[in-house]
């Protein structure tokens, strides 16, 4: 405990003579920092602060050093992030290889790989997309038809990926394929890393309701893929396609807490959007959803602390299972009661007529909708817990 | 009270059907924002609207209305809803007119409504100064001068503001801010010299503006009702513009309703259709039972402007309040049940949840109308 003490003040000492005051701010999405080979620092401080981070390890605290990782223990990366927040310290690297595939390929992957992946990860030199759903396989994601056929040395991929986000933006791509059509669908699936500048590789946006076009869709028209990026054994791609899958959702079910744009608290909007009447907000229905709002969050932030203290304590819970469905619903919540209280001030789409803020509250508001159908969609989370916890009899 | 729609009416709903289904369907409002249209709406087709006679569907016949009343105007403005129609049907057919209809002197009556009748002449309501909706929040003065007045101050969200022909505007000439008392509706020319309109473009692609006074002088002649005496002008224009959008908002809420139903019966996951899962049916069921509760209160309150005003504020309040409850509620659901391609700007769902958002705000959100219902049942 002294140590973790100890930890924790070296930590402030450095993050403070480290993090150039420009990165001590709220971020907006232009200047995140997603690496890669297409990607650029969105300035010089933020270049200066991500190689301070890197060399240290601290892009990816909780890896193993070997491989570019910071080695800390899961406390030490708490008391890391609890310190970054402290000073409002931007996160230096963003990414899927970070948040998924990384912890994927430590676990499954080949020495290989990891030599190959993870310090790419960490130095930011690969941007990662993720290419698992498919026009005909969604929430029935084991129905996923992208094959890939054994030709000796390599595979021989074929189909379409779509959802992709950022693919058109990204280096490498890591792939459900169906190397065996034959078996019972989960039992035929594989997990491949594609580079996406392969030969046969194409990818075509896809507009989003919130303005902007995230997704691609990506196709793959005789892509020779090697044989050695095949991560875990042949057909036992779904393994870690799942364990995959839990990362993201617990990413998600977090995300809304560090929202990257700049937009208001519901609190902070009703101080500037909303009339009051003796210290109270004058309309009542506001008043009170903003209290139900408030009090959710609560509950929310309390129940993310425990599992984290229980995780820690070596107990296991059903809470972590309906986080990523409560963590997106809140996050709906939020917007909605945000637009709420901006009035038609929260309808603005573009022009001078309305601030960078308000109009960025809104494509928020959008987007808010498809962080609950993204990374497995709140119905099918409901069934996940009334299968593995509540064990309720399937039709 | 007639719950039930007559033949007539149920005509005029199929020719609204075939027309806007043919002429203007979500795919013109996509159009119209993609191409950053300066009016917004086509103008070719609000005439040909008009031609059939729904600019001045609630207009009495002596002015060279169709005299429809508003179960007729209902059934239409719903249809629009469904497709939504951008059109001045809203701003100058139904408000504008009424403002007009109730307030005007005859020769008002007998100048302007022939011309909103053909579709000559558009109108904008300029009447919000804040990002709520307060009618009574008004602080655009009415200074009196000789023979007329001058008009200071602004306005915001002022719909179809940005090219309306004549702009009625709601002003202070006495009393304070939150006074009902003390306001005036003047019609002014949308060009007149000191009025400066900016267009807003707003998340569901239609036209509001914001709307600068700068000493625009008026003559007497141009007040609507009495001088001080616009509020019982401009609250039963309100109740019917309520009235008119819930019906729009019917219509919105029934489109993305059906079109989810029917994605429930063709997308396959897990080897069966999406709308065999029973937790999908029972919200589609919970979402057909508050469309049938809606239903009810939309056909009760229209029939309220012809019949029986005086329980319009009521049914106003109750339409607007409930049915913006259902069109979020099912505009929601619609993206949710689409999945990822609910989200996508491809798909016309997405128009749907941006409307439903602007039409909740307009004329008053549900926690306006739900304290207004307090009020007005006394408690
Ligand atoms: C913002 C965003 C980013 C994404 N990024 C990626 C990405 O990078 N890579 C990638 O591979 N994919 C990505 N996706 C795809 C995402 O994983 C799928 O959209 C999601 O799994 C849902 O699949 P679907 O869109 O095909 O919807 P469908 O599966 O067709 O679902 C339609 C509706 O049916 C419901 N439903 C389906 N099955 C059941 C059931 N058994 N019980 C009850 N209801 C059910 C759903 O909940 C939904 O409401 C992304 C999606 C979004 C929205």
């Amino acid at each position: 405990m002294e140590d973790l003490e100890q930890f924790r003040l070296d930590t402030r000492e450095w993050l403070t003579a480290n993090c150039p005051d420009s990165q001590r701010q709220p971020i907006t999405p232009e200047q995140q920092y997603w690496g890669g080979r297409k990607g650029s620092f969105p300035s010089e401080d933020a270049q200066t602060w991500f190689e301070r981070m890197r060399d240290k390890g601290w892009t990816a605290p909780e890896w193993p050093t070997p491989y570019g990782g910071g080695g800390l223990s899961p406390q030490q990366g708490r008391v890391l992030k609890e310190e970054m927040k402290r000073i409002h310290a931007r996160t230096p690297l963003f990414g899927l290889g970070l948040w998924m595939l990384g912890p994927a390929v430590l676990e499954y992957g080949s020495e290989e790989q990891k030599q190959q992946h993870i310090r790419a990860i960490v130095n930011g030199e690969h941007r990662w997309c993720q290419g698992y759903s498919e026009p005909g396989a969604g929430s029935d994601l084991a129905s996923l038809q992208c094959k890939a056929e054994d030709k000796g040395d390599h595979f021989l991929v074929n189909g379409s990926k779509i959802w992709t986000t950022a693919a058109d933006r990204c280096d490498w791509i890591f792939c459900l394929v169906r190397t065996d059509p034959d078996v019972k669908k989960q039992e035929g699936i594989s997990f491949l890393l594609i580079d996406m500048d392969d030969p046969g590789v194409s990818t075509t946006p896809i507009e989003l309701i919130s303005g902007e076009s995230e997704f691609c869709q990506t196709f793959f028209d005789n892509v020779e893929v090697p044989k050695e990026n095949l991560v875990g054994e042949l057909n036992k791609g779904w393994s870690v396609a799942k364990a995959l899958l839990v990362h993201e959702r617990k990413l998600m079910s977090e995300m809304g807490s560090e929202s990257p744009r700049q937009v208001l608290t519901p609190n902070e909007a009703a101080r500037e959007y909303l009339e009051f009447e003796d210290g109270k907000i004058a309309d009542a229905r506001l008043r009170s959803d903003l209290a139900d709002y408030d009090m959710l969050m609560q509950a929310v932030a309390l129940t993310h602390f425990r599992t984290f203290e229980e995780k820690a304590a070596g107990m296991r819970s059903a809470a972590p299972m309906v986080m990523k469905y409560v963590g997106t619903e809140a996050e709906k919540t939020k917007s909605e009661l945000l637009l709420a209280i901006l009035g038609s001030r929260g309808l603005g789409w573009e022009g001078d007529g309305f601030t960078e803020q308000e109009i960025d509250t809104l494509r928020l508001w959008a987007m808010s909708k498809a962080m609950t159908i993204a990374g497995g969609s709140s119905e099918v989370q409901l069934n996940l817990v009334a299968q593995k916890i509540l064990e309720l009899p399937q039709p | 009270m007639a719950l039930v729609l007559n033949e007539e009416q149920r005509l005029l709903q199929e020719t609204a059907k075939d027309f806007l289904g043919s002429r203007a369907p979500v795919e013109a409002l996509r159009k119209l924002r993609d191409k950053r249209d300066a009016i917004g709406y086509d103008a070719a087709l609000w005439q040909e609207m008009a031609e059939m006679g729904w600019a001045s569907i609630i207009v009495p016949e002596i002015y060279g209305g169709l005299e429809f009343g508003f179960l007729g105007l209902g059934v239409v403005i719903e249809e629009a809803g469904r497709t939504l129609t951008a059109s001045p049907l809203l701003c100058s057919g139904v408000v504008g007119a009424s403002a007009i209809l109730l307030g005007g002197s005859e020769e008002q009556k007998q100048s302007l409504l022939p011309s909103i009748a053909q579709g000559e002449l558009t109108f904008a309501l300029a009447l919000e100064e804040t990002h709520h909706h307060r009618p009574n929040h008004i602080g655009v003065a009415a200074s009196q001068q000789k023979d007329g007045y001058v008009l200071n101050g602004n306005k915001s969200f002022v719909l179809d503001g940005h090219n309306a022909d004549r702009l009625i505007v709601v002003a202070r000439s006495h009393g304070e801010t939150r006074d009902t008392e003390g306001l005036s509706l003047f019609l002014v020319d949308g060009n007149a010299p000191g009025v400066t309109r900016t267009r807003t473009i707003m998340a569901d692609s239609r036209n509001a503006a914001n709307i600068q006074l700068n000493n625009v002088t008026v003559t007497a002649s141009s007040i609507l009702g009495e001088v001080g005496e616009g509020w019982s002008v401009l609250e039963p224009v309100l109740d019917r513009g309520r009235v008119a959008l819930a019906a729009e908002m019917m219509g919105c809420a029934l489109e993305s309703f059906e079109r989810t139903v029917n994605y429930l019966k063709e997308r396959e996951q897990f080897g069966v259709l999406i709308g065999t899962f029973q937790s999908l049916q029972h919200r589609a069921a919970h979402m057909q039972s508050e469309l049938e509760l809606s239903r009810s209160v939309l056909l009760q309150a229209l029939s309220s402007v012809d019949e029986s005003p005086e329980d319009l504020p009521v049914m106003a309040s109750l339409a607007k309040s409930r049915l913006n409850e259902l069109v979020k509620l099912v505009t929601n659901e619609a993206v949710q049940m689409h999945g990822g391609i609910g989200v996508t700007d491809d798909l016309e769902i997405g128009f749907f949840l941006k409307r439903a958002r602007s039409a909740m705000q307009i004329f008053g959100d549900t926690g306006y109308h739900k304290d207004r219902y307090a009020t007005l049942n006394g408690y």
